[in-house]
């Protein structure tokens, strides 16, 4: 006989069918193995790799070290820099594209390159600032320089390739939240005579708050972890935590190191991420506030000409 | 007046100028790349025109081919696996209430937004801890869980539209659960499913931080060899490659033409 499941009883199995499986390859593969970095954190470097399951903070300790807290400096100012050239450059790039026609060709040729491999991207700039480069070789054949200009192995390499890689990912979200903004609160704004930049300035950008902290975080996070564009345009001083990481894992094989450093990036994702949320949360909650306070104004408004 | 639609004509151009210069630095560097592929000499001088890294890529490079199958074998698998997770899990979040709803959905959103390096040493870590030996398997697990953020996410933004009368109304009609789900839900949905399975597999074959680090001797995937070919310096065949890469990268973005703003918004 078939049991007759209750309409609660029912949701809750189902939902849990239907969920489960990613549910729990999420907590195998996801939960467990950051839980287990956050473990090794604490615990003291095994003499052969490894570790030793005695609680230690010496791993966070290293990490004042001065030559690592340099690299987690020189990584929060070339990623500030990084970020904010990418947002400054892909906010009238996202606005264009919001207000034009060809919006789907645009964005054609915006995912392009951003979905071309990430590999092939950095090498096609190594073959440019090389020291036997295009832009070498050209220079050289149009007689400007009869040396090759140093332009790769240093932090400037890394932060132009660092925001020609990040700058789709800033784009894309500023494009979209631009495309929904109502363009006639522009005109309304200018009607009430404010320039353009104040329009712009002063409507436009509290409007579309939600798709610049989208924007970046989706650039300052991955930048901030960046490893592979350090690795191969940066010099021996552009080293960034994520190629320390990285060494502390497969060269000198201090476990507990990599994974106190793992935590600090996770942790400044995880706090950016929560502001993104938050700050998108409170925007739509504005929204509710203004659309309840509207609907209350048109009731009374029609409750007292029903009175008159 | 006429001062008005000055600066609005200035500005106007401004951000188009801005949006042009910036599609230009996208291109050019992968235009540099192409233009030399062509080149009959290694460098940057030009010499003459001529197919010769086309043929050197084609029939004389076996390892690279080999790696380019370990990468379509990881995508498909992968993505295949992470569509029906995703997807299903999508279904179940979106409607039914249940225990250990918040927290599959948080967790399903953070591989997403962690940056790469984390997801591929914690693997790798929690790899070695259990002792699953690297390779295949290995990189097969790590891309599903990468991909499975994306097709829910996808996936979930499609069922928000989703008209849940049509549901209440094949149950009053008397579809089981089953018929419901193969007939009323995934037709509706199938375009969100398809997206995000055509997202997982350009995700997969791009992807080499996390590979990198959870990959195994003779599991290589064609970014790793790249990468090693990098590590020796520029060579042309890498150019050829990247020509190649490139036409393969417009024709999966032809393919997503109608998607391409749900992909703007999703990524």
């Amino acid at each position: 006989m078939k049991r007759i499941l209750k309409p609660r009883e029912r949701e809750r199995m189902l939902g849990t069918l239907y969920s489960a499986p990613m549910g729990l390859w999420f907590t195998l593969f996801f939960t467990i193995p950051i839980s287990i970095i956050i473990l090794y954190s604490f615990l003291k470097r095994g003499l052969y790799g490894g570790v030793e399951w005695e609680f230690s903070l010496s791993a966070y300790r290293q990490m004042f070290n001065p030559s690592f807290a340099k690299v987690l400096f020189r990584t929060v100012w070339i990623s500030i820099i990084s970020t904010l050239f990418c947002l400054l450059i892909a906010l009238p790039c996202g606005y264009a594209m919001a207000k034009s026609k060809h919006q789907t060709f645009l964005l054609f040729l915006i995912i392009i390159p951003f979905w071309t491999n990430s590999l092939i991207r950095i090498y096609a700039w190594i073959s440019i600032l090389s020291s036997e480069g295009f832009l070498n070789t050209l220079l050289k054949n149009l007689g400007l320089i009869d040396q090759s200009l140093s332009l790769i192995y240093n932090n400037q390499a890394v932060i132009v390739v660092l925001i020609y890689m990040y700058l789709p990912f800033a784009i894309l979200p500023l494009f979209t939240t631009i495309d929904k903004f109502d363009f006639s609160l522009l005109d309304a704004a200018r009607d009430l005579g404010a320039t353009k930049l104040e329009s712009i300035i002063k409507v436009m950008i509290p409007n579309i708050k939600s798709g610049v902290s989208t924007a970046f975080i989706f650039t300052f996070i991955p930048i901030f972890g960046a490893y592979t564009v350090p690795l191969l345009v940066g010099g021996k001083d552009s080293t960034m935590i994520g190629n320390i990481i990285v060494d502390q894992v497969s060269k000198t094989r201090n476990w507990p190191l990599a994974s106190a450093f793992s935590m600090v990036l996770t942790l400044i994702s995880l706090i950016g991420v929560f502001w993104m949320l938050y700050s998108g949360k409170k925007e739509l909650h504005q929204e509710k506030n203004n659309q309840q306070a509207l609907e209350q104004n048109i009731k009374t408004h029609h409750s007292q000409r029903g009175k008159k | 007046m006429s001062h008005h639609r000055n600066t609005l004509k200035t500005s106007f151009s401004f951000s188009y100028t801005m949006l042009s210069l910036v599609i230009v630095f996208l291109f050019i560097p992968l235009f540099v790349v192409v233009f030399f592929s062509f080149n009959s000499v290694k460098g940057m001088q030009w010499e003459s025109a001529s197919l010769i890294w086309y043929k050197t890529l084609i029939y004389e490079s076996p390892s690279l081919w080999a790696a380019f199958r370990n990468s379509l074998l990881i995508a498909f698998t992968s993505s295949i696996s992470a569509t029906i997770l995703g997807s299903l899990a999508a279904i179940g979040i979106k409607w039914y209430r249940f225990k250990g709803r918040s927290y599959i959905t948080t967790v399903s959103y953070l591989p997403m937004v962690l940056p790469e390096v984390i997801i591929g040493i914690s693997m790798l870590i929690f790899f070695s801890a259990v002792k699953i030996r690297l390779g295949l398997f290995t990189i097969f697990v790590a891309h599903t869980t990468f991909n499975l953020p994306f097709v829910f996410m996808m996936v979930s933004a499609r069922l928000d539209e989703f008209d849940y009368s049509t549901l209440e109304a094949a149950r009053d009609l008397g579809a089981n659960e089953r018929q419901t789900l193969l007939k009323v839900i995934v037709p509706s949905i199938i375009p969100a499913v398809l997206s995000g399975f055509l997202m997982c597999i350009t995700m997969s074959l791009e992807d080499f931080v996390i590979t990198f680090f959870v990959s195994g001797p003779g599991s290589g995937t064609l970014p790793l060899y790249v990468y090693s070919m990098i590590r020796y310096g520029v060579s042309p065949v890498i150019n050829a490659l990247t020509f190649v890469m490139i036409l393969g990268t417009m024709l999966i973005a032809f393919f997503f033409r109608k998607f391409l703003k749900t992909v703007a918004a999703s990524s």
